[in-house]
């Protein structure tokens, strides 16, 4: 029982949500008084605090006018939010429909082939019989095309989250495959460092909505592939480009900045080149870099939303953008529904870096 | 023939505009298998020493060699502890242990170098703590790693950086016999830095003063001929230990106050209370 106190208290700890330990020691019986006090302090404030917003938000929305109807509140927004699950449901549903009818078709095809086969085997002229082989061949055919049809409805919510992780982390794995060499690079030479500055300089400031055209044109140009979306592509790119910041100067920093007793150590043993970097120099800045891909996967996840929605990628900055376009209240409360889900998710992103990063660093615990 | 030599050696640091001359005309010759103790005050310059021993620092004017060759950088040949520990955060103690012996004796096959890194981790009884991370250890125990990981190189000339100055009475009891039983048995070279004299007097041959800084050099060195194996339990009692013992405190005293007289005097008022020496 003890042990399993431990254990949760430890999970809390490394997932960073440490507010949560006052329940587990309370549950525990564990000094109530000082728990309660936590408790109200770090858990129902923080409670009461987004209640005031929600009121807050309700009076100031429901004065706005626009040309969309009222301001989404809090309350249309939670209308619109089980009009979008109802949704997810509805287009499972009927995706479903869809699937049996096209099996029955096909089973029909499929019959009526047979039929006109051993019609065919019957003797008769040989013009007739051909014609009775076309027609079969013809109804087979229909089966095969009814089987392989795919369900086009329109994209669901689920669909568009789930576009929008891959491209981020498409974006993100591109981000690091060019900052973690660079910036290693940087933090071991003063030299390459010096030449690098200046275009890191210029480059680091840039609004991710100016690299849009230039993705989308370079990737117009260059990419002929079909496993993926160009528009998918141009919008990992752009988050590549603005995300690759914070990894590149954090691992340049962590190597440059490595202990110098470790380097020590590296001398004594008389380390080779690989061996030091591999063995001293990366581990001791794994600390530093994962913080820095930390702030990288939330700059990309930012910048994401704008980049779909001028790409036209069909993820959330694009449902942002149809549902902008739709021009009702409906809609626009289902704007503020996208917000939501793009700040939670971007929250668990963040927390899966946290993790991540205290799961590698050896020294004080990283803090939230 | 000696197996390590210093001559003539000056070492500083910093610019030639604000130059700080740490070490000056040092000349030290050790003979093998001899235990060396080098006694000083704190920031004098003693790690500076050991750094030119190892060949982490190159003399700016002088020559180190070591069996008759001169000293270019660090050799496995010259182990050192560090006085700081310097273990690698990430790494286990093995972890600590392997990358030295996997760097000194690549040929071994793994089997060989795990029985290898095994052996020392034992030696300094730490094998409970293994599998453990340098944070996860106290300073005693990470001062062993530390001692496991060069002796584990198996070097011919080891470097004690005060390896024992952050532990407690009775751990540094334990350490100074399983240092001292390490050079008996596998017959190796020893240099100890420590600013304990008792610890001097108790372990090595030979006990060589360092002056305070700056510009430290060695002083009258002393010779300790108690037989061995000396026990410390006894050796409170021996008045030739407690001889030497004193005859040393006393040399360091003197040179202290040589060197705070030898100090510009400040401007700074000081307040009307003398320290008590206490002579043993
Ligand atoms: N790399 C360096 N650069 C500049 N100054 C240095 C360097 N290494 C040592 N010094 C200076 O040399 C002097 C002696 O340092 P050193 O570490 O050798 O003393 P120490 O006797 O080992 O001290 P302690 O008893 O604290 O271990 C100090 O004044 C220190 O500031
Ligand atoms: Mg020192």
């Amino acid at each position: 029982m003890k042990k399993f106190k431990h254990i949760l208290l430890k999970t809390l700890d490394v997932a960073a949500l440490s507010v949560f330990e006052p329940i587990v020691r309370l549950c525990y019986g564990e000094d109530p008084r000082a728990q309660l006090r936590k408790i109200g302090k770090f858990i129902l404030i923080p409670i009461v605090a987004f209640i005031l917003f929600l009121g807050v938000w309700h009076v100031t929305a429901s004065g706005i006018e626009t040309k969309f109807g009222k301001m989404p509140t809090p309350g249309v927004t939670w209308e619109q939010t089980k009009v979008m699950v109802g949704q997810v449901f509805e287009n499972r549903r009927s995706e479903k429909a869809f699937y049996v009818e096209q099996k029955t078709k096909a089973q029909e095809h499929e019959t009526k082939a047979a039929q006109y086969a051993a019609a065919a085997e019957l003797p008769k002229n040989a013009s007739q019989k051909e014609a009775f082989l076309a027609e079969s061949n013809a109804q087979a055919e229909l089966a095969v095309n009814a089987r392989s049809a795919t369900f086009a409805g329109t994209p669901t919510i689920i669909y568009r989250v789930v576009h929008s992780l891959k491209t981020v982390f498409l974006g993100f794995m591109l981000a690091t495959l060019i900052a973690l060499p660079i910036g290693i690079l940087c933090g071991l030479n003063p030299v390459f460092m010096a030449a690098a500055s200046p275009i890191i300089q210029i480059f680091k400031p840039v609004s991710p909505v100016a690299w849009v055209p230039i993705a989308m044109i370079l990737v117009g140009a260059l990419y002929s592939g079909s496993s993926m979306q160009p528009a998918m592509l141009s919008s990992a790119i752009v988050v590549a480009m603005c995300s690759l910041w914070p990894t590149l100067t954090n691992t340049a920093l962590g190597v440059a900045s490595i202990d110098k007793d470790h380097l020590n150590v590296a001398k004594v043993l008389r380390l080779g080149w690989w061996t030091r970097l591999f063995k001293i120099v990366i581990p001791s800045s794994l600390p530093l870099i994962f913080a820095g891909l930390r702030i990288s996967l939330g700059v990309g996840w930012m910048v994401l939303i704008a980049a779909e929605l001028l790409v036209q990628n069909p993820g959330l900055g694009q449902f942002v953008w149809d549902r902008f376009q739709d021009n009702s209240a409906a809609a626009f409360g289902q704007i503020f529904v996208a917000i939501f889900i793009i700040g939670i998710i971007g929250f668990f992103l963040d927390r899966t870096m946290i993790i991540l990063q205290r799961s590698v660093s050896f020294d004080a615990p990283a803090g939230a | 023939m000696p197996i390590i030599e210093l001559n003539n050696v000056n070492k500083g640091f910093g610019p030639a505009s604000n130059r700080s001359e740490v070490l000056a005309d040092i000349n030290l010759s050790i003979e093998e298998n001899e235990f060396v103790a080098i006694v000083g005050f704190s920031g004098s310059g003693k790690s500076t020493l050991v750094n030119l021993l190892t060949g982490l620092e190159i003399p700016d004017t002088g020559t180190v060699t070591f069996e008759e060759k001169p000293v270019t950088g660090p050799h496995s040949d010259r182990g050192i502890v560090f006085q700081n520990y310097s273990l690698l955060p990430w790494l286990t103690v093995t972890g600590n242990v392997e990358l030295a012996v996997k760097q000194v004796f690549p040929q071994m096959s793994k089997k060989e170098r795990r029985d290898h890194v095994a052996r020392y981790i034992e030696m300094v009884n730490l094998t409970p703590a293994s599998w453990k991370r340098p944070k996860e250890l106290s300073g005693g125990m990470r001062q062993r790693v530390s001692v496991a990981r060069t002796l584990a190189m198996q070097p011919k000339l080891l470097l004690l950086d005060e390896p024992l100055g952050a532990l407690d009475a009775l751990t540094r009891a334990q350490l100074q016999d399983e240092i001292l039983n390490i050079w008996d048995q596998e017959k190796k070279t020893v240099v100890l830095i420590t600013n304990d004299v008792d610890e001097a007097v108790l372990m090595a041959d030979r006990i060589i003063p360092l002056t305070p800084g700056p510009q430290a050099t060695l002083g009258k060195e002393f010779r300790v001929d108690l037989q061995r194996p000396r026990d410390r339990t006894t050796l409170n009692f021996n008045p030739e230990f407690k001889k030497i013992r004193n005859t040393v405190t006393q040399y360091l005293m003197e040179l202290n106050d040589e060197a705070k007289r030898l100090a510009p005097v400040k401007d700074l008022p000081l307040p009307d209370i003398h320290p008590i020496q206490f002579v043993a």
